[in-house]
């Protein structure tokens, strides 16, 4: 049985995913798009009545750009939801606990390698957030628990420490200053079906590991005492959620950069109309994060057309306000 | 069953000792639980009640000696084989409020659920047994943060009585339950230990609660254990004043013949 939530979710997503193949400097209409593409199908036949270079326009350059889109918006909220599980605080997110950045620095660090490949940087930027995942954690945790201040404060201080390295790293090789500024700031600096074949299988591998977190995770909200009573080997679970969700993150920031806010905001709309289980959360936001940076990419492509924003301005312009909000109510802990 | 028979040992502490950092918080504990004994555990504040329920739950490793569950040292299980043989009812904080009560009493199947934690029909069936039992069934789709501190308490109980174990461990189990409640969590503790041969060990304060439900008594002061035995042996004028620094006198029910602990004013 196919519950609600889930239709609304993928409803949305499919909504999106059509409004970002037809929307753009050139306009292709939604019913086209769809013809188009449904056209590619060998039992499907529709008559032309679109210039040949849509298809070009739509197979070459939209549909590869939409699904690498919503692959990233699906990791980014996928592993904020379960960052937010295994620190039970409301407010982690891979941007604002710093481990986008370390991700970030990990591939710029790949990148200034003039003979790298480019199948090189999802790896520098897997490393690049377990390392400030571990850093973050180790200064952010007082006995027991990590609390909401200390973690905030430790992710900043460690963020400041990637972002200063890579700002070093760029400034130390001058001819790469400009793309890494734009990739940066979360713009999808890659296009084309290549660049897709390489991220699918860090995409795919992390977001399965995420979703068969969801058990581990809501045991974890009773705490680590609890969570062992109840049979949980409570290292070993937090191992497993901190490396699929750096995975995650790792692959989201090497193909489309760091973009900001989407793992704060999604779980926490998600979390609010859906509940706190995390076997229902984590696909729920993984889903509906895909559908949230779309529509955010196409605000990017579209407010300044021709000319195309960095998505993580748009992220970070809708975000930052909500995570005030966020941060008045969770004062109050009545959800946590 | 009576406290000779030996036979029936399964829990075993051995010259148990333990630490936070350097200090010594039990200090060369020996005690055991015979099957279907219901072994209330009483002491001052601070005198190492929790930490023994956390040593025999595996979160603290003993500093020294050991402890048997079924003959097996407790850190050779794993940690879904020890919730298996047993489950702590811990004080009701730290709960997770987003989650329903009935999510909650599921959690404590964990240990028999596969990796992706889809819940067989047993679970089911134990879950809502356990939430029967404790009276908690018309909460079932109520979130923990919207419910009171005693009907947590009992939501506790539950999950731990849905682990489904031969051993349950209780840290004040009474602290947030009013009177009616104090009394049907106890009366429910002894009629499982009779229907199942379940074996309990229970902190609590309030030693008239143990003089009524216990059928032997442990008293802990500093670490140490001071005294065992039936309610009659530990719950003494002399013993009391010891550890508890305080007066009282001991009057008898007049139906029951059971101990009552009154502070001398």
């Amino acid at each position: 049985m196919l519950k609600r939530s889930y239709l609304v979710v993928t409803g949305l997503l499919l909504f999106a995913f059509i409004l970002s193949i037809a929307l753009g400097a050139v306009y292709i209409s939604p019913g086209n798009a769809l013809r188009i593409l449904l056209g590619k199908m060998p039992w499907l036949e529709f008559a032309q009545t679109w210039p040949d270079y849509f298809e070009t326009i739509l197979w070459e350059i939209r549909l590869p750009h939409t699904i690498l889109v919503a692959l990233t918006g699906a990791a980014l909220a996928g592993s904020g939801a379960a960052f937010q599980g295994l620190f039970r605080n409301p407010l982690a997110d891979p941007y604002l606990i710093g481990v986008a950045s370390g991700a970030g620095l990990g591939a710029i660090a790949i990148m200034s390698f003039p003979h790298a490949g480019r199948y090189l940087i999802p790896a520098g930027a897997f490393l690049g957030a377990l390392g400030t995942i571990f850093s973050v954690y180790a200064l952010a945790k007082v006995g027991r628990i990590v609390p909401l201040t200390t973690l905030i404060l430790a992710g900043v201080a460690i963020g400041s420490f990637t972002s200063a390295m890579t700002s070093f790293l760029m400034l130390m090789s001058d001819q790469m200053v400009l793309q890494a500024m734009g990739f940066l700031l979360g713009g999808s600096t890659v296009a084309g079906w290549e660049p897709l074949k390489i991220a699918l299988p860090y995409f795919s591998l992390g977001i399965t590991l995420l979703i068969f977190s969801g058990h581990s995770l809501n045991v974890l909200q009773f705490g680590e005492e609890q969570a062992q009573q109840l049979g949980v080997d409570v290292e070993k679970i937090k191992l497993f959620v901190i490396v699929s969700a750096s995975l995650t993150t790792a692959a989201a920031v090497s193909f489309s950069g760091v973009i900001g806010f989407i793992g704060l905001v999604v779980p926490h709309v998600i979390r609010l109309i859906w509940g706190g289980d995390y076997k229902k959360l984590l696909p729920l936001s993984i889903i509906g994060g895909g559908s949230t940076l779309l529509v955010s990419d196409l605000m990017a492509r579209i407010t300044l057309a021709p000319r195309t924003l960095p998505v993580g301005i748009v992220t970070a312009l809708i975000g930052a306000p909500f995570f005030l909000w966020i941060l008045r109510r969770a004062k109050r802990e009545v959800f946590w | 069953m009576s406290p000779g028979n030996l036979n029936g040992e399964i829990l075993e502490i051995r010259s148990l000792s333990a630490a936070y950092e350097n200090v010594l918080a039990l200090n060369n504990v020996t005690l055991s639980l015979r099957r279907g004994e219901i072994l209330g555990l009483i002491g001052p504040n601070g005198s190492g009640k929790t930490t023994l329920i956390r040593v025999l739950s595996g979160i603290l490793k003993p500093k020294e000696g050991k402890v048997l569950i079924n003959n097996l040292d407790i850190t050779s299980y794993s940690p879904p084989q020890r919730a298996r043989v047993l489950a702590v009812v811990p004080q009701a904080r730290h709960l997770g409020g987003a989650f329903s009560v009935e999510q909650t009493v599921l959690l404590g199947r964990t240990a028999y659920l596969g990796f992706l934690g889809r819940p067989s029909k047993k679970d089911l069936e134990k879950t809502a047994w356990a939430m029967e039992q404790t009276s908690v069934d018309h909460l079932a789709k109520r979130k923990l943060a919207e419910i009171s501190g005693g009907e947590q308490q009992r939501v506790l109980l539950a999950r731990a009585l849905a682990q489904d174990t031969p051993v349950l461990l209780l840290d004040e189990p009474t602290n947030h339950l009013d009177l009616r409640y104090q009394v049907s969590l106890l009366s429910l503790l002894k009629s499982l230990v009779k229907q199942q041969n379940l074996t309990v060990l229970m902190a609590l304060h309030d030693l008239n609660q143990v003089a009524g439900n216990a059928d032997r008594v442990a008293l802990l002061v500093e670490g140490r254990l001071h005294s065992v035995g039936f309610p009659e042996e530990v719950l003494i004028p002399e013993f009391i004043q010891e550890a508890y620094q305080t007066q009282v006198e001991i009057i008898l029910h007049p139906r029951t013949g059971v101990q009552y602990i009154l502070p001398r004013t």
